[in-house]
């Protein structure tokens, strides 16, 4: 086993950027090759951490703790639990893919483009290991600076707009985020993660720094109403820009929600479950329902992409070891399914540089891996049993039936939507008869592209079919989260019942 | 080891016929996919005799699925005598099928992808059966949606068959949204969505009331009800059957097995596997008899008018599963799945033998292009008639000894709606009938209405379409009458030694084995009782089959004088006197309207449901630009920052110079944070 397995992922991308910088006179080609083999390295490096994991242990592992600034008690304390390994594993899993998808399509400003995606991993990498609340936030906010350089300098016509909008949305929830994170020191005397759970503070306090976390998440996830700022972004983003956070920017809120707000503020989670409900079921259905009407294919999975969040949102605050699973469940396979969906955006992207819908149709006659491709990965987003997109939605879907069956219902007629849009962008995409001259001209899948997409569809039936290769891994952390959570909340009254007007315009 | 090689071998031809179709060529793609669905054919009837004939059911548990908490869902191969039964129906219908397609589709490029797609139907069909929990049931629910879909869109160059194939999956998915409630439901009552657990807490919960949706309901009669939806979506039942005639845009094969014979008859195999919950739930049974009886009954005036050959039986598809689901609300289990098995036989020699019309001429669909053909296709014909009186219920066909069981079966119910049912059910018997001759006569006699060069080139089918009709033509003439007596019979010819052993059966629920041995004991006769098992279960005071063999003669002579003077009529009407429908057609203006537009369901469900999806996502989307962002980013940006020279900054290059000036604020508050309050 690797000694510092954590720092390795976390630092080997920094050190890729740092040498396609310090080397004067890279050519292009020699700076894809050092930031592809970078990351592939720490891939790996990914797997065998993967395979030393012990699923029986449901507290953090490989965990490094070391001083850092001793004068203000901050410590570089890191770890990983069931809950952030695969969020570790699709970050390194997808920088290399996205390397590899961007090889050609980027031609301009190579090495700073590489150097933003290798820093990027690393801010990725950090977010989801830190176990210090301000290394946590650091690295959350870290991400923010590649990603906006990356949909800014590289993105579309309309780039300028879409990045000022995503970094004055998420900005906006961080500076709250911060604040409350500063109180909790301020209130509990650590900035530690674990510590942090084990706090006396009252529902009032509680609730007041829950709203400024939620603020960050759900700007991150996207939640409605703050979701409008990732269709533009994703519009205008360059592919690899899209895959990356529809992959994985989009699970930090997710995986916020489930290190911050429920075991640091159990109460708090429990008074506003009622509104998080409402504002996921909105998600769903409003979101799917907007998908359904869009001409612009990147729009579409954006959109799509809200609704399946907001599947994720509902099944954290259920509170039950279903809804929970499958939450982490379905933030992973939207990671693997949302990541290839974009990239097959990006396939006929590349080749006829639209995303407009009506300007394709009749792909399957001269595309015809493409069309098998671009199908699995639609009954995926469909969420088909079988796929990997089932096993998430269906869990949710479950748990949140447990304890509100309004919700659950509510949100199941998302599963009519999101096949409506998915089905019928794949009809307008690929059936049909061939409308367009140049359309009809594009070549199939290259070997690379087909390279690529492959293992992603292969992974979405894998674990559409064997889910359990994942859970073993994620349940027992989940389990104890939910005994902790449920814990805290003995004793305290339930607040079901308590308007939540109030509360929401607090 | 056998239970294996009777699933699995459908799906490992797909797979090898999916991905090295080209590769292989046609021929090889076609031997494969068909060996394949033949092995699980011969297996399915090897253990049918092991199974159902010997009563040792067993379950394989091939690996865990699903398992999150107490939920635990297997992949596994429950094969008892209710799933054994279907696997029979199934492998053997799309064997003929299968065999059927390598002519039919003789000349598409797409042979390949084809024939794999069916493979990939029949194994998520035979998971379907199988299954051992609700889980696993869902994914071949929703397996066989896919597999329909893509088949009815297999001729993707059209818009109208992609349009059928997107209807078919969201209206099966509207079902599928009630099957998924109903699951959620059950593993809230029982904390498992394991069969044999459902099963056996049933009765405890029978007066359970749970919250659904803020009101306080009977909680089995809830979950039945939201689990009805979803069969309601498969078996195209009045209502969710808005998809079935126009599924009919997929090739002809595709209708026979997936639109006619297995996959619409999920719906009943879901509520007859159910039955055990479905005892305890009466009044769902109740809602189960008058949809079905609904069904049958507007299917078969819609029957009536049809043009498109596939079109009436498809509609008379949709009229039989009526049949079948209010033979399910009368707790005739036993009688629904005879019916269906009847019914996938003389049902997919219908859709095959219209097949082998369309194919003798050309691809032409519309009887009224038809006529005289039958001296050109001697063979398709005689079949055809064949299936048409099986269908018809005319006596010592396969239909005859079905539909009877299941007419009798509603009246001996005793209870309104199963009177209701007995009615609606004599009046579809007799528009079956009429419709049935009226498919017959205009396509094959009277005098030919195409033109001479279709007339003079129409041509019988190869052997390798008419030997899957000669297989499905003996099924329709004997299956009725081989398998009364395990299905639905044990105690109309047994006498009164039978009847003791019944009413002993009786008071212990059928769910007894002692009694069952004891017959074997005695070497009686094949009985329902026996052949069922545990797979079924009907309590004693709703045994409608037994009383069914008890109802008054005019009960049991009705349906078949309904049939025979339908096909009477049918004669009168388009053969004897052709000037009569039009005739009628102009008397009765709006009834023939109302039949002829399906009722208007597709009418309404566009302007209420389609029509108002787009819409709503329209205006969303429009909030979203105007609303959400108009107040939030872009009003704080308009407001707060001239945008103008915002944006001009950075598009010159000063994107760093934010970047890094943030950096530093951040650093710089939280080291100033940790310099004031670190030290606490």
């Amino acid at each position: 086993m690797l000694a510092n397995i954590l720092s390795y992922q976390i630092f080997l991308p920094l050190l890729g950027a740092l040498a396609i910088i310090a080397v004067p006179k890279l050519s292009d080609t020699a700076a894809r090759w050092i930031a592809l083999a970078v990351s592939s390295v720490v891939f790996v490096i990914s797997l065998l951490m993967l395979k030393d994991f012990d699923s029986t242990n449901a507290g953090f592992q490989f965990v490094e703790n070391s001083s850092w600034f001793p004068a203000l008690n901050l410590k570089y304390h890191v770890g990983v639990d069931g809950i952030s390994l695969y969020f570790v594993l699709l970050s390194t899993f997808l920088t290399p893919i996205c390397i590899i998808s961007c090889w050609h399509a980027i031609d301009k400003r190579v090495k700073e483009f590489m150097v933003a995606f290798l820093i990027l991993e690393t801010f990725m990498v950090g977010t989801f290991v830190a176990l210090d609340a301000i290394l946590f936030y650091v690295f959350f906010e870290g991400v923010l600076l590649p990603m906006y350089l990356i949909i800014g300098v590289w993105g579309g016509k309309r780039r300028v707009y879409a990045s000022f909008k995503f970094f004055l949305y998420t900005l906006l929830g961080s500076v709250l985020m911060l604040v409350a994170l500063l109180y909790l020191y301020y209130a509990t005397g650590t900035t530690d993660i674990e510590a942090l759970a084990n706090n006396d503070l009252t529902r009032d306090v509680q609730i007041w720094l829950w709203l400024a976390f939620f603020a960050s998440f759900a700007v991150k996830m996207p939640m409605w109403p703050v979701h409008t700022w990732l269709p533009d972004a994703h519009v205008e983003a360059p592919t690899a820009g899209s895959v990356i956070l529809a992959g994985v920017l989009l699970k930090m809120g997710g995986y916020g929600f489930l290190r911050f707000s429920l075991p640091i503020l159990p109460d708090a989670s429990a008074y506003f479950t009622d509104f998080v409900f409402i504002l996921s079921i909105i998600a769903i259905v409003y979101t799917a329902l907007v998908a359904l009407v869009q001409e612009d294919m990147k729009k579409l999975i954006a959109y799509s992409s809200v609704s399946h969040m907001g599947f994720v949102t509902l099944g954290i605050f259920t509170g039950t070891q279903q809804g929970v699973d499958g939450a982490m469940f379905q933030m992973l396979s939207h990671g693997i399914i949302s990541a290839a969906l974009f990239l097959c955006v990006g396939v006929v992207y590349d080749r006829l540089h639209t995303r407009e819908i009506a300007r394709y149709g009749g792909l399957v006659k001269n595309m015809p891996k493409y069309a098998t491709v671009f199908m699995i990965l639609t009954l995926g987003s469909v969420g088909l049993p079988g796929t990997s997109g089932f096993v998430g939605e269906f869990l949710t879907l479950l748990g949140s039936f447990q304890v509100n069956t309004y919700a659950a219902v509510f949100a199941t007629t998302g599963v009519v939507f999101g096949a409506a849009y998915m089905l019928v962008l794949y009809r307008k995409v690929i059936f049909g008869e061939p409308k367009n001259a140049d359309a009809s001209a594009m070549p199939d899948l290259t070997k690379t592209e087909y390279g690529y997409l492959v293992p992603l569809c292969i992974m979405v039936i894998l674990f559409g079919v064997a889910p359990s290769l994942v859970m073993k891994n994620i349940s027992p952390s989940v389990a104890k989260l939910l005994e902790h959570y449920q814990a805290s909340q003995d004793g305290t009254e339930t607040y079901a019942n308590v308007d939540l007007k109030e509360a929401g315009n607090d | 080891m056998i239970e294996y090689f009777a699933i699995f071998p459908p799906i490992v031809a797909f797979i090898i016929a999916f991905l090295f179709g080209k590769q292989l060529g046609d021929k090889m793609v076609e031997l494969i996919t068909c060996a394949g669905v033949i092995t699980a054919a011969f297996c399915s009837c090897a253990l049918f005799v092991d199974v159902v004939l010997g009563s040792d059911p067993r379950t394989v548990t091939v690996m865990n699925w699903i398992s999150s908490g107490t939920l635990v869902a297997d992949w596994a191969l429950r094969m008892d005598q209710l799933a054994v039964v279907m696997m029979c129906v199934v492998t053997i219908v799309s064997s003929c099928v299968h065999v059927y397609s390598t002519a039919y589709m003789h000349e598409d490029k797409s042979l390949a992808r084809f024939m794999s797609y069916l493979s990939l139907f029949t194994f998520a069909m035979l998971m379907l059966v199988t299954a051992d929990n609700l889980i696993q049931l869902f994914f071949g629910w929703e397996g066989v949606g896919v597999a329909s879909y893509l088949l009815i869109g297999f001729w993707n160059h059209k818009d109208s068959a992609n349009a059928a194939a997107i209807k078919a999956f969201l209206v099966n998915r509207v079902g599928d949204f009630g099957l998924a409630l109903g699951i959620f439901a059950c593993f809230m009552l029982f904390d498992s969505v394991q069969f044999d657990v459902l099963f056996a807490n049933a009765e405890a919960l029978k007066d359970a009331r749970f919250n659904f949706f803020g009101f306080d309901l009977p909680a089995l009669t809830t979950t039945c009800l939201l689990l009805f939806i979803g069969a309601m979506g498969k078996s195209a039942q009045l209502g969710l059957h808005t998809w079935l005639p126009d599924a009919m845009e997929g090739p002809t094969p595709v209708s026979a097995l997936i639109h006619a014979a297995t996959m619409v008859t999920a719906g009943v195999f879901l509520v007859a596997r159910m039955s055990p919950v479905f005892e305890y739930a009466p009044d769902a049974l109740m809602v189960v008899c008058i949809v079905g009886a609904c069904t049958a009954f507007v299917a078969a005036t819609i029957g009536l008018t049809q043009f498109d050959i596939k079109r009436v039986i498809a509609y008379s598809t949709m009229s039989q599963l009526g049949y079948m689901f209010f033979a399910l609300g009368v707790s005739a289990y036993g009688a629904a799945i005879f019916h269906l098995m009847t019914h996938a036989f003389f049902k997919a020699l219908l859709f095959l033998g219209a097949g082998s019309v369309i194919h003798a001429l050309h691809h032409e669909q519309d009887m009224r292009n038809m006529g005289g053909v039958w001296k050109k296709i001697p063979a398709t014909y005689v079949m055809m008639w064949i299936g048409s009186l099986a269908l018809c219920g005319v006596p010592f066909f396969a239909g005859y000894y079905s539909k009877d069981i299941i007419l009798e079966s509603a009246f001996a119910d005793h209870t309104s709606f199963g009177m209701f049912a007995y009615w609606m059910g004599i009046m579809a018997a007799f528009m079956t009938a009429f419709y049935s001759g009226r498919l017959l006569f205009m396509t094959f006699h009277g005098k030919p209405r195409m033109d001479h060069h279709t007339f003079d080139h129409a041509h019988e089918s190869p052997p390798a379409m008419l030997t899957p009709l000669v297989i499905l033509t003996v099924g329709a003439l004997f299956a009725g009458a081989l398998g009364y007596e395990g299905f639905v019979g044990g105690s109309r010819a047994g006498g009164h030694e039978t009847e003791t052993h019944v009413t002993q059966e009786l008071e212990v629920e059928h769910t007894i084995e002692a009694p069952v041995l004891k017959e074997q004991d005695h070497g009686l006769e094949l009985n329902r009782f026996m052949f069922w098992g545990d797979s079924i279960k009907v309590l004693p005071e709703n045994d409608t089959v037994e009383g069914a063999h008890h109802v008054p003669e005019w009960v049991k002579l009705l349906p078949t004088f309904a049939g025979v003077l339908g096909l009477f009529l049918s004669w009168l009407f388009y053969s004897r006197y052709t000037g009569l429908p039009a005739k009628v057609v102009s008397t009765f203006k709006g009834i023939h309207a109302l039949f002829f537009r399906k009722w208007y369901f597709d009418e309404a469900y566009d302007v209420v449901f389609v029509k108002n999806a787009l819409r709503a996502g329209v205006l969303f989307w429009k909030s979203d630009k105007n609303i959400v962002d108009g107040v939030g980013p872009d009003g704080v940006a308009a407001r707060s920052l001239n945008i103008g020279t915002a944006l001009r900054k950075f598009q010159t290059g000063y994107v760093f110079h934010y970047a890094f000036v943030m950096l530093v604020g951040v650093i710089g508050f939280i080291s100033w944070f940790f310099y004031k309050f670190g030290g606490v």
